[in-house]
């Protein structure tokens, strides 16, 4: 099965051009995009990771490591599209124009963190696969307007052994939805390893079980990423129903804040394969070799980032104190009298300790 | 079912039709059709079969296959897809094939249908009606047979509605299809054909959270829902014979409970009897004595009995007679609080 779904690459670990099908689609401007989104996402990665050790930010979910796979495949959706994530899913989210504060205030523990305007984001999936159904269902409501948006769900290798990739892949080709399965082979499930996860040897040969086009591509490679989800959104907006990519990609850190990788593997070695794996140093190696390189450009986008994150950090950290009323305001649209009872006595005995 | 017309109190001409419980469902669900192009129907067996009680009987051919839909074998598929339809501006409703199958759709219930109003500050919501017959009696083979309404009633963010006659169910599943939260709508199957009634035509709706009397007396109040009713009325029946006088409730809706149609008869008659068919612990019967203990605690002449069903699994149907309430065990309840 292995040989049926070869990783398809269009940029090597040195930075080499693989595939020159591309090369005409290929400007200055995407070449810089790609490298200001996936700076800007590692650098948000970095600067949470730091919040939260001291103190400033909830349990964070650590993406480095995934930042092609994230933006190439959030970049190539259009504004009106609907997107799916998971909880390691936000350096898409940002990409695709999720408000920066928002996603900080998500990790603090705050609902507002989920509510990001003029985009269709689902809040992430924390149950796992779960969101497959939900794309699948989101896609279908699109297909009945007649329209051409599509859906994309987000998934981790973990989230192929959970019945709901089963139920949603299945609905999707039944239904021929327009709907892109992404996933992103990390190589763990928290602690377990994907040969613990599966017998297969792909998770993108799965699609033969749905008879949907299945594709394996190297998930550190954002001219695959991008090109190959591109092709998969354009069958789906012209009615060729669902696809499932496989990205193979790895995280460089730990499942998240609080967990310990040392436990289940070798974070040296991880950290040994950074120079060969490392996403944004592959498409360094691209640019400083297709002269695409701009030193006087990367300071500014640099200065500009971390302009951009701390003034995220401040927004966050000067939002309003939670407030109490939200607790029962949006469980149903009328307060049925149970939670309006709940409401009007705790807010009487917060009141009164205030006096 | 040839269209009659009477008038109702309110000098307005309602037409009406004579229709079982399940024609009634069938009623509501193609008026909804016919009136909202945003609704949809999902399920296993529901279109070219017209689903196995027929509840959906000819919608399909009525409305074509995009609007009722013959989905997979999946129920955590076919609710879980119905959430993306209901974010992305569809009204789904779904049917179960029975509530004693919902347990795989179960996470996508507890985790997303309920929670994406709140989990988004109500940007997005779910309007979706999860529709399913329940309960025992029919010698249906095993797991058919299951109430589980308190694995639901406890869960924030759902209404639930249980209907026992069919011009409630349907006035009832066209206030839940047109509520903006879900709703899941439990359908007697034992009552599905068991009588007609009159049923008004087109567009009608009762209010969810709402009880009714269905029989008055001063001295015993009986309070029970969907496939009881009928049971608790025999026993009311019985209690009248000798004397002894039932308010019986019931009570529509099991989320949000009518509190006040409760307390206007306890704290007449003092005396309670609750039936549910589900098990006694954590049933929603004790919900029912939670609020008659907040609200008419000083009115109360005697400890409130239960007949439920008992704490084992619902039993293959050699044993289900026994294991569901009888007009004789509530007799006696009745009978006892009465003599306290």
């Amino acid at each position: 099965m292995e040989e049926l779904y070869p990783i398809t690459q269009y940029v090597n670990e040195e930075g080499k051009f693989l595939d020159d099908s591309i090369k005409g689609d290929i400007s200055t401007e995407l070449v810089h995009t790609f490298y200001y989104n996936m700076l800007r996402i590692r650098t948000f990665d970095r600067k949470a990771k730091s919040l939260q050790r001291q103190g400033r930010l909830g349990t964070y979910a650590l993406f480095e490591g995934q930042e092609a796979a994230q933006v190439g495949s959030a970049l190539s959706l259009e504004i009106d599209d609907w997107v799916f994530p998971t909880y390691r899913d936000h350096g898409a989210l940002l990409t695709f124009g999720a408000n920066m504060p928002n996603v900080l205030l998500y990790w603090n523990g705050r609902t507002e963190g989920n509510v990001h305007p003029g985009r269709n984001i689902f809040p992430p999936a924390v149950p796992i696969a779960t969101q497959l159904p939900h794309a699948a269902g989101a896609a279908w409501a699109d297909k009945r307007k007649g329209n051409k948006h599509v859906s994309i769900a987000y998934f981790g290798d973990g989230a192929t052994s959970e019945g709901d990739f089963h139920e949603g892949m299945n609905f999707a080709s039944v239904f021929k939805l327009p709907v892109v399965f992404f996933n992103q082979n990390n190589g763990y499930a928290i602690s377990t390893s994907i040969e613990k996860q599966m017998n297969s040897k792909t998770i993108a040969q799965k699609s033969v079980a749905y008879g949907m086009p299945g594709i394996r591509i190297d998930g550190n490679d954002i001219f695959a990423v991008y090109f190959e989800t591109k092709k998969a959104f354009e069958r789906a907006r012209n009615g060729g129903g669902p696809t499932l990519i496989e990205a193979v990609t790895q995280r460089f850190g730990a499942h998240t804040t609080a967990d310990d990788p040392t436990k289940y593997r070798d974070q040296n070695e991880v950290e040994s394969t950074r120079d060969q794996l490392d996403p944004l140093l592959r498409l360094e190696r691209f640019m400083k070799e297709q002269k695409y390189w701009d030193e006087k450009w990367v300071q500014e986008i640099t200065t500009q980032i971390h302009e951009e994150i701390e003034n995220a950090v401040v927004d966050m950290e000067n939002f309003p104190k939670a407030n109490v009323e939200d607790l029962f305001d949006h469980v149903f649209e009328e307060m049925p009298w149970p939670l309006r009872e709940q409401k009007e006595q705790y807010l009487q005995s917060v009141r009164s300790e205030q006096v | 079912m040839n269209p009659v017309t009477e008038k109702s109190a309110g000098e307005t001409t309602k037409t009406t039709r004579s229709l079982t419980l399940v024609q009634a469902v069938t009623d509501a669900l193609g008026t909804m059709l016919a009136e909202d192009d945003r609704v949809m129907l999902l399920g296993e067996d529901i279109g070219k079969n017209g689903g196995v009680f027929r509840a959906t009987e000819g919608l399909q051919e009525k409305f074509g296959e995009n609007r009722v839909i013959d989905t997979p074998l999946s129920e955590a598929g076919i609710v879980g897809a119905s959430v993306g339809l209901a974010v992305n501006g569809m009204i789904p409703i779904v049917e179960i094939q029975f509530l004693g199958f919902i347990y795989p759709a179960y996470e996508q219930i507890a985790t997303h249908v309920t929670r994406v109003r709140m989990r988004t500050m109500s940007k997005y919501t779910v309007p979706m009606v999860i529709r399913a017959p329940y309960g025992a009696g029919v010698r249906a083979p095993e797991i058919h047979s299951d109430s589980p309404e308190s694995l639901f009633t406890h869960m924030p963010g759902i209404k639930v509605v249980c209907p026992s006659s069919p011009a409630d169910a349907k006035g009832l599943l066209m206030a839940a299809i047109k509520d903006p939260d879900p709703v899941l709508f439990m359908e007697p199957m034992r009552l599905y054909r068991a009588f007609r009634e009159d049923v008004p035509e087109g567009m009608y709706e009762i209010e969810i959270g709402k009880g009714k009397k269905v029989a008055e007396g001063d001295d015993v109040t009986v309070i029970t829902w969907g496939a009881m009713v009928p049971v608790a009325k025999k026993a009311a029946d019985k209690a009248k014979a000798r004397g002894i006088q039932c308010d019986v409730i019931d009570m529509r809706t099991l989320f949000p409970l009518d509190k006040d149609i409760i307390a206007e008869s306890v704290q007449k008659t003092g005396r309670v009897v609750v039936v549910h068919e589900a098990h006694e612990t954590t049933g929603v019967g004790n919900d029912i004595l939670s609020i008659i203990n907040k609200n008419s605690f000083l009115y109360m002449k005697a400890p409130i009995e239960k007949v439920t069903g008992f704490d084992v699994p619902v039993p293959f149907f050699a044993l289900e007679d026994d294991y569901l309430p009888t007009t004789k065990r509530i007799d006696e309840a009745i009978e006892k609080v009465y003599t306290f």
